[in-house]
């Protein structure tokens, strides 16, 4: 539940969710927990949960670190995303643990939206609770189908029956701010077949909606079956039309279709975490292989719980990698980014952020877009039609043309 | 200079020459064998990948004889193919003798025989070789037959030999030093040396590959070069044994390099007499010509920034390679670039893999043309080569293009296709003639344009790689010439525009949007491309549009990767040409020049 009751109160919200450069922060934390890895996922994560203790003391060990390093220090938090892996798999008393560590070392807003990912087939009554009562207040059910084909084509532990279950459990455990997963393209599904899918999640009502076109990372035991022809892959053509029916199914049922694959069913109830990546807001990541931004440097976390835990225990960094980007690839990635989102991006922020006219700068590449449909240069921002949205990617290509 | 000879291998591709190079090497030991690498002389990879040999190289040998004497072999390398015939002639001209090399179950090719005629208009002394004889198929009877019916040599005096197998070695070295003449001049006479080659030495600037004549060449004289006058105060002298080893004096009958500073890489023309400045001699070497290309193409770099590295290389493989020609080119598709003038279709092949293997560029090469001669309805005569510059047809009162008197070699049961695929490229079969039972040669005269389109790489499928060729250009003739443009969305790439006989417009034009099709990736929008004469469309392809590329999801950890490959992908934009929005990869380029199988 939002303590100070500012969930609905669009205007606000918009301005936090819009404004890219705030001296506000996300924290993410990465639980590297699966009971199984799904085929088609290029997330970290294992599935040997005898190093989770280890991994406990590890994590709090770098929310000390962090805070002792002063970094952070200035900075208000207004969000916390607990992500994976699948962090129900943990004990609930670590989570509450980890939860408490962070609170003790970072500001963390009243009103902070805290975000837990749970998958359908791990979830009890008094785990959600004892969840719910320990401050989080968001919860993220990686239902993916209600299918049981579908399901079991995406190697998921869980069931229909079980996603149901799932959102009812969460409900009745004091959450009303439920997102789920769900997934659509897979080999050989039919529009209806999807259709039905998304008929079942609205008549739940959840407050978010994330429809992710399924996508074949390389490397993933799903993308080397499909490199060996174990199945077919719907064309283009298809995928398109799929998208184009779930962004018209769902905003006809009154969800705001804030970025390409999210959808939320008001403003207001967009996921404030997530909408940080793509307004270039600084993020503190934790945990093995999460990634850190805090303009201009962008580090990455050891991509390993035995590595990862090693460096803690011998009091060193985790960080594996990091880069400073300059503001040519700050302004790649704010069009990027920018261009994902319903709102796009916005004149006054980005002109401000790298001192120059954006409308100028792209004018050539505006206009060419804008007579095919593919975006739209509104007054104050310019943002992707959806037919655009389905090129998000050239899109995005074509204006980093400009200043390269 | 009695104990000094002066020799080359003449052979047909493949028939051994370079195996014969490496035993003759071998067995005078001057190199070990641990230093050893098959085919010592071609020291280039695409020589040593493509069994060709393209720059001649020099090795003195010494050797000695059953006589006891102690003898200076010179081994001066020629080049194996018919485009390089120049080359040849010049590596000859520095010769007193040849071996002529026949593969035993081959015969005699195409270009065994123009390359014999090369060394007997040398007025070369000839030992025949009869190389593999211990192969299964060899024939060793047909090819004595041949050798004295077909290239009127005495037979008996052929040696029986596998390099391969070091037979016959001593043999050849034996009949060198006592068949073959030394060498004559006159060592106090005015300075008179031959420049038969050179390359380029980055630490020391151009060597100099010459044969003195009369006269001796040392360090510190003062020599010039007779066909532009230009003077030069000679550094150092010597011969090649691999290595290059430093000597007081080249006098006359010997081979050898100089190095005297020679920065101009244009000053040093093959076939130049070299003479000295205070005591010159009277004549110049004969046979001294400028090379005239006759096959023409642009070269662009991939990235335009390379462009200056690009006229650097250029400059360094022409010091190497006196028969390329060059002048600025520019193309708005393609960006600055150079016309480039060769001596056939391999000499283009070999100079864009230098550029690209030896000085690491990414190039795009337009179609090959010929150069055409164009009279125009005012009376003036245009020599044209770069479609570009190709006239309006309405100005054009006739057009002739050069034809080449082409031989082909192959076995009988070939003769159809050879005739099919000759006629298909509007040639003329003029006559044929049978070498032994079940070989001949045929004579065709074809148009120099239809040879240059992946001319040999056919004859070579038709025949199964048993026919071989040789030709000369003979005259120029009328002829109906198009200019046949591809257009991608209604924008013209005039890097694509070829030369074409009206009569082959359409096929040329389907084949290049056929091949364009495959080549360019999809685009957000359709593209359409398009091969026209004039306004006329007479070819069309198609290429559909995607629907989406988008990424489903994107998060903390997804933005640097998402952002590097963004970064990635830019950078292979900046590669890719561009007409209008259209992106085309450097391949694209190269794809409309061959036909599909």
């Amino acid at each position: 539940m939002r303590r100070n009751g500012f969930i609905g109160d669009t205007d606000t919200d918009t301005e936090r969710i819009t404004n890219a450069v705030s001296s506000k922060a996300g924290i993410y934390l990465h639980i590297p927990f699966c009971i199984r890895k799904c085929p088609y996922c290029d997330f970290y994560s294992t599935s040997n949960l005898s190093q989770a203790s280890a991994f406990v003391d590890a994590l709090i060990a770098e929310i000390r670190m962090e805070g002792n390093s002063g970094a952070w220090g200035a900075v208000e938090f207004d969000s916390v995303y607990i992500g994976g892996g699948t962090p129900t798999v943990m004990d609930t008393r670590a989570v509450l643990r980890i939860m408490g560590a962070l609170y003790e070392t970072f500001s963390i807003s009243d009103a902070a939206e805290i975000t837990i990912e749970a998958n359908p087939a791990t979830l009890s009554k008094d785990q959600l609770a004892a969840l719910r009562k320990g401050g989080i207040n968001r919860i993220n059910i990686g239902i993916q189908s209600f299918d049981d084909a579908n399901l079991s084509f995406l190697g998921r532990i869980h069931t229909g029956k079980d996603a149901v279950k799932a959102l009812q459990l969460a409900g009745k455990g004091g959450f009303d701010n439920i997102g789920i997963d769900l997934m659509y393209g897979l080999p050989g599904q039919t529009p209806e077949n999807w259709q039905k899918d998304l008929e079942t999640a609205v008549s739940y009502g959840p407050a978010h909606i994330s429809c992710y076109m399924l996508t074949f990372e390389p490397g993933t035991v799903m993308d080397n079956a499909r490199k060996a022809g174990q199945f077919k892959v719907p064309g283009d053509r298809v995928q398109a039309s799929l998208f184009l029916a779930t962004a018209r199914m769902l905003v006809q049922n009154g969800y705001d279709h804030y970025e390409i694959s999210n959808f939320a069913k008001s403003a207001g109830l967009r996921s404030l975490h997530n909408a940080g990546y793509w307004n270039n807001r600084p993020y503190l990541g934790l945990g093995p292989a999460a990634h850190s931004y805090a303009p201009p440097v962008r580090k990455a976390n050891v991509r390993s719980v035995r590595r990862y835990i090693g460096r803690m225990e011998g009091g060193k960094s985790p960080v594996e990698s990091s880069e400073i980007l300059d503001i040519r690839q700050q302004m790649m990635e704010a069009v990027y980014l920018g261009l994902r989102k319903a709102d796009g991006i916005g004149y006054v922020e980005f002109n401000r952020r790298f001192q120059t006219d954006f409308c100028d700068m792209f004018e050539a590449v505006i206009d060419r877009l804008a007579k095919k449909k593919y975006l739209v240069a509104d007054a104050d921002k310019c943002r992707l039609t959806l037919e655009g949205m389905l090129l998000q990617e050239s899109i995005a290509g074509e204006f980093i043309q400009v200043f390269s | 200079m009695k104990n000094i000879r002066n020799f080359s291998i003449i052979a047909h591709i493949d028939h051994g020459k370079s195996t014969l190079s490496d035993r003759l090497i071998q067995s005078t030991d001057i190199v070990s064998d641990r230093d050893f690498k098959d085919q010592i002389l071609d020291s280039m990879d695409i020589e040593r990948e493509r069994g060709i040999t393209i720059k001649s190289q020099t090795i003195c040998l010494p050797y000695t004889a059953k006589d006891g004497n102690l003898y200076w072999l010179n081994l001066i390398d020629t080049p194996g193919h018919v485009d390089f015939s120049y080359e040849v002639s010049r590596a000859l001209a520095s010769c007193e003798g040849a071996l002529l090399l026949i593969d035993a179950s081959q015969g005699v090719e195409a270009q065994t025989l123009a390359n014999l005629y090369l060394a007997l208009e040398n007025d070369l002394e000839i030992i025949p070789v009869i190389n593999k004889i211990d192969l299964p198929s060899a024939n060793i009877e047909m090819v004595k037959n041949q050798i004295e019916e077909d290239l009127g040599l005495d037979p008996d005096t052929a040696i029986l030999a596998s390099a391969k197998n070091n037979i016959g070695i001593e043999e050849i070295l034996e009949a060198i030093v006592h068949k073959l003449p030394p060498p004559k001049g006159e060592p106090n006479a005015p300075a008179k040396a031959l420049i038969f080659d050179s390359h380029y030495d980055p630490f020391r600037g151009t060597i100099v590959h010459f044969r003195v004549f009369d006269g001796r060449i040392r360090p510190k004289d003062k020599i010039m070069f007779m066909s532009n006058k230009a003077e030069y105060t000679v550094e150092e002298v010597g011969i090649f044994q691999i290595k290059r080893i430093i000597q007081d004096e080249i006098a006359a009958g010997r081979v050898g390099y100089l190095i005297a500073g020679i920065k101009t890489v244009s000053d040093t023309k093959s076939g130049d007499t070299i003479t000295r400045k205070d005591r010159p001699c009277e004549q110049a070497m004969p046979g001294f010509k400028d090379p005239k290309p006759v096959v023409f193409s642009s070269i662009y770099p991939v990235s335009t920034d390379d462009y200056p590295e690009l006229i650097v290389a250029l400059e360094k493989l022409k010091l190497n390679d006196a028969s390329l020609v060059y002048e600025k080119d520019s193309s708005s598709a393609l960006g600055f670039g150079f016309r480039c003038g060769f001596l056939g279709l391999l000499h283009l092949e070999v100079v864009q893999e230098r550029l690209e293997r030896e000085y690491d560029l990414s190039l795009i090469i337009t179609a090959p043309s010929v150069r055409y001669e164009v009279v125009l309805t005012d009376g003036t005569t245009l020599m044209v080569e770069n479609p570009a510059l190709f006239p309006d047809p309405a100005t054009i009162a006739s057009t002739r293009e050069p034809y080449i008197r082409a031989s082909i070699m192959v076995p009988d049961k070939y003769m159809g296709t050879v005739m099919t695929l000759c006629m298909e490229r509007r040639g003329i079969n003029k006559n044929y003639q049978y070498f032994s039972s079940n070989r001949l040669e045929m004579i065709f005269e074809l148009p120099l344009s239809e040879v240059v389109y992946d001319f040999y790489d056919r004859l070579k499928t038709v025949t199964q790689g048993y026919g071989s060729f040789d030709y000369e250009i003979i005259d120029y003739r009328e002829t109906d010439i198009v200019k046949v443009d591809i257009l991608i969305n209604a924008e013209k790439v005039d890097a694509l525009s070829q030369l074409v006989h009206r009569d082959n417009a359409v096929f040329r034009a389907r084949n290049a949007c056929d091949r364009l099709k495959e080549e360019i990736p999809r685009h957000m929008f359709k593209v359409a491309i398009q091969g026209a004469i004039g306004g006329k469309v007479i070819a069309r392809e198609t290429i559909n549009p995607y629907r989406k590329d988008v990424t489903a999801k994107c998060y903390g950890g997804d933005i640097s990767r998402k952002r590097k490959l963004l970064e990635k992908q830019r950078k292979g934009k900046k590669r890719m040409k561009m007409a209008g929005n259209v992106m085309i990869p450097q391949n694209a380029f190269l794809s409309v020049l061959k036909s599909k199988e």
